[in-house]
């Protein structure tokens, strides 16, 4: 069975990629959705494509699957249209497939599936990863601020920040709010 | 008690009034919690209207009525009770293919038929078939763009090449040179035009005046289901829509539309839209179109039955549905006048005492019957001049000449 990944994404294709040959599908490419990508994906007669649901090039796909002589057959997306359940998930998780009709859904399923997992598992990856940006981020903020105290109240590293954090609390701010207040007042004072 | 309510858009100028709904609070006096969820692909928006992960969408006319008579992937009956705005788009072409037009691009959206018959001729120049972009296959955009090709003896299927791509990547495709014009709704065309690459050739309201564009879609069945959400969601919209109409609201409204969540464009190139002010060529002075976009006057939502019907017309023109009088029913069943009325009923707009008119019959602003208030239409021809009778639609068809 042959599966093509339309995405531009390196990390999210890989991801799928990935999952799909653990699974024991070997005949996988990807093709970013970008200049005459549907001259190439019409050249590889793919019987399932898997696409981003959040890819502004859908339409542009979905068009070829009307008109195309190469792939002259029926397209249904997702694998039974009858099982809701299953398109919700898949929808949730960004997902959106092609078949080629003639594909016996029992064949399908268990790749949409996959996809739906490996979705998710990626965007979790997104997440946690802009989440450890923003942690980076803020820390930076309150060690310039804490050094800023550290300066002009001749305060110790422990005191300053001790100081930052009942500010915070008094106030019913967020720390990083406080720090980047401090930064800020202190910028346009002429401080450090 | 609020009623929380999703409602799927692309970035385009006219989600204006889904925005201003949301943004000025017009929603929330209704009751209305709005959550406007962006979307980048009308394939995806139909997706989420279609299997209920929101409860509306700005949509396309022509693929509302499309995804009812089963023509796109998922068909499902849809019903649109409102119509977020009228007109709204402009044809470009990179400036090698623009050169074969008339020099004073003021002159070409002047002159609609003369344009297409100078495209037409020039289409034997190049060596190649000319590559348009237009957002869909069922869009208001690819139907008027072939209406105007064929207008001057092109066969759209044939003599050129239409292809379906998303209005954020037009301007780079003509930069590519993977096409050399596309449709679409502002600002994209404005967008082009300010890169240096393009010129504006046709804008939407020079087609047709008082073209019919996007519309507010539901599923039939909720729509049916939920008839008082609908009627607090449709005031709200109306009230917003005057808001967007209001000129001295355009600065406010740009300003809206300029933010990342909405069009994500800056708010002066949104600006010309909304103020009917297009600059057709980088540089040169702009050309004033009145009404370029309308978005509440002259009841510009009520959603004409022979609007819907016009739609079924042209997809029979095109051999894209079979014509039957069970495709045309269900073709005009998709707007939804009665939804409108009730909801409406007790505002003051004005409200027609008629579902269907002739299309393209009103030269000069007309007064008309209403049940309530003065209702004035504006001119609504067709370039060719050309009237719609939705009484007699396949004498309308059959009156196109074959270019095949």
């Amino acid at each position: 069975m042959r599966i093509v990944i339309i995405d531009d994404s390196g990390l999210r294709a890989t991801v799928l990629e990935e999952g799909l040959r653990d699974a024991g599908y070997d005949d996988i490419h990807i093709v970013p959705p970008r200049g005459a990508f549907v001259a190439r994906l019409e050249r590889m007669a793919p019987d399932v494509v898997l696409m981003d649901l959040g890819s502004p090039s859908r339409d542009t796909l979905e068009e070829m699957l009307t008109v195309s002589r190469a792939l002259a057959r029926p397209i249904a997306m997702f694998v039974d249209q009858s099982d809701e359940a299953m398109i919700g998930a898949a929808i949730d998780a960004g997902v959106s497939a092609y078949v080629v009709d003639g594909l016996r859904k029992e064949r399908v399923k268990p790749v949409l599936e996959l996809a739906v997992r490996r979705f998710n598992a990626f965007s979790r990856m997104q997440t946690e990863l802009e989440e450890a940006r923003t942690a980076l981020a803020d820390r930076k903020v309150i060690d310039r601020a804490k050094s800023i105290l550290m300066n002009q109240r001749a305060l110790s590293e422990q005191d300053a920040y001790a100081l930052l954090r009942s500010t915070a609390m008094n106030q019913g701010k967020k720390l990083v709010d406080v720090a980047q207040a401090l930064i800020t007042a202190s910028d346009l004072l002429g401080g450090i | 008690m609020t009623t929380s309510l999703r409602i799927a858009f692309l970035p385009l100028n006219d989600v204006a009034v889904l925005a201003v709904a949301r943004e000025r609070g017009f929603a929330e006096e209704e009751g209305i919690a709005l959550d406007l969820v962006r979307t980048t692909s009308w394939a995806t928006l139909r997706d989420r209207l279609v299997y209920g992960q929101v409860q509306a969408a700005h949509m396309l006319a022509p693929l509302a009525v499309a995804v009812t008579l089963g023509l796109s992937q998922q068909p499902a009956a849809l019903a649109a009770p409102f119509k977020l705005g009228v007109n709204g788009n402009m044809l470009v072409m990179a400036k090698d293919f623009a050169a074969a037009l008339a020099p004073d691009p003021a002159a070409r959206l002047a002159d609609p038929l003369g344009t297409a018959h100078d495209f037409a001729a020039a289409i034997g120049l190049w060596r190649r078939k000319p590559v348009i972009g237009v957002v869909h296959r069922f869009s208001s955009h690819a139907l008027m763009l072939r209406y105007w090709l064929a207008s001057a003896g092109v066969d759209p299927d044939r003599d050129v090449v239409l292809r379906v791509l998303p209005p954020s990547l037009t301007v780079e495709a003509i930069h590519g040179g993977e096409i050399d014009g596309f449709i679409a709704g502002e600002p994209w065309g404005s967008a082009a035009i300010d890169s240096g690459r393009a010129e504006a050739v046709a804008i939407g309201e020079r087609i047709w005046q008082r073209g019919v564009e996007k519309v507010l879609a539901f599923r039939e069945n909720w729509l049916d289901e939920n008839p008082d959400t609908v009627d607090r969601l449709l005031r709200a919209l109306a009230r917003a829509a005057v808001w967007c109409d209001e000129p001295g609201n355009r600065e406010a409204l740009a300003d809206i539309l300029a933010d990342p969540r909405y069009v994500g464009q800056p708010s002066d190139l949104i600006l010309r839209a909304l103020t009917g002010t297009i600059v057709p060529r980088a540089g040169d002075a702009a050309v004033s179109s009145p009404d370029f976009v309308l978005f509440s006057r002259e009841a510009t939502s009520f959603p004409w039955r022979s609007q819907a019907l016009w739609i079924y017309s042209q997809l029979v023109r095109w051999k894209m549905a079979e014509p039957s009088d069970e495709t045309e029913a269900k073709a005009a069943a998709v707007f939804r006048p009665d939804v409108y009325r009730r909801a409406l009923a007790g505002s003051d707009l004005p409200m027609p005492g008629a579902s269907m008119k002739l299309e393209g019959a009103v030269g000069a602003p007309l007064g008309v019957g209403s049940r309530k208030g003065d209702l004035t239409l504006g001119p609504d021809r067709f370039f060719d001049g050309r009237v719609f009778d939705p009484e007699r639609i396949a004498d309308y068809v059959s009156g196109f000449s074959q270019t095949r």
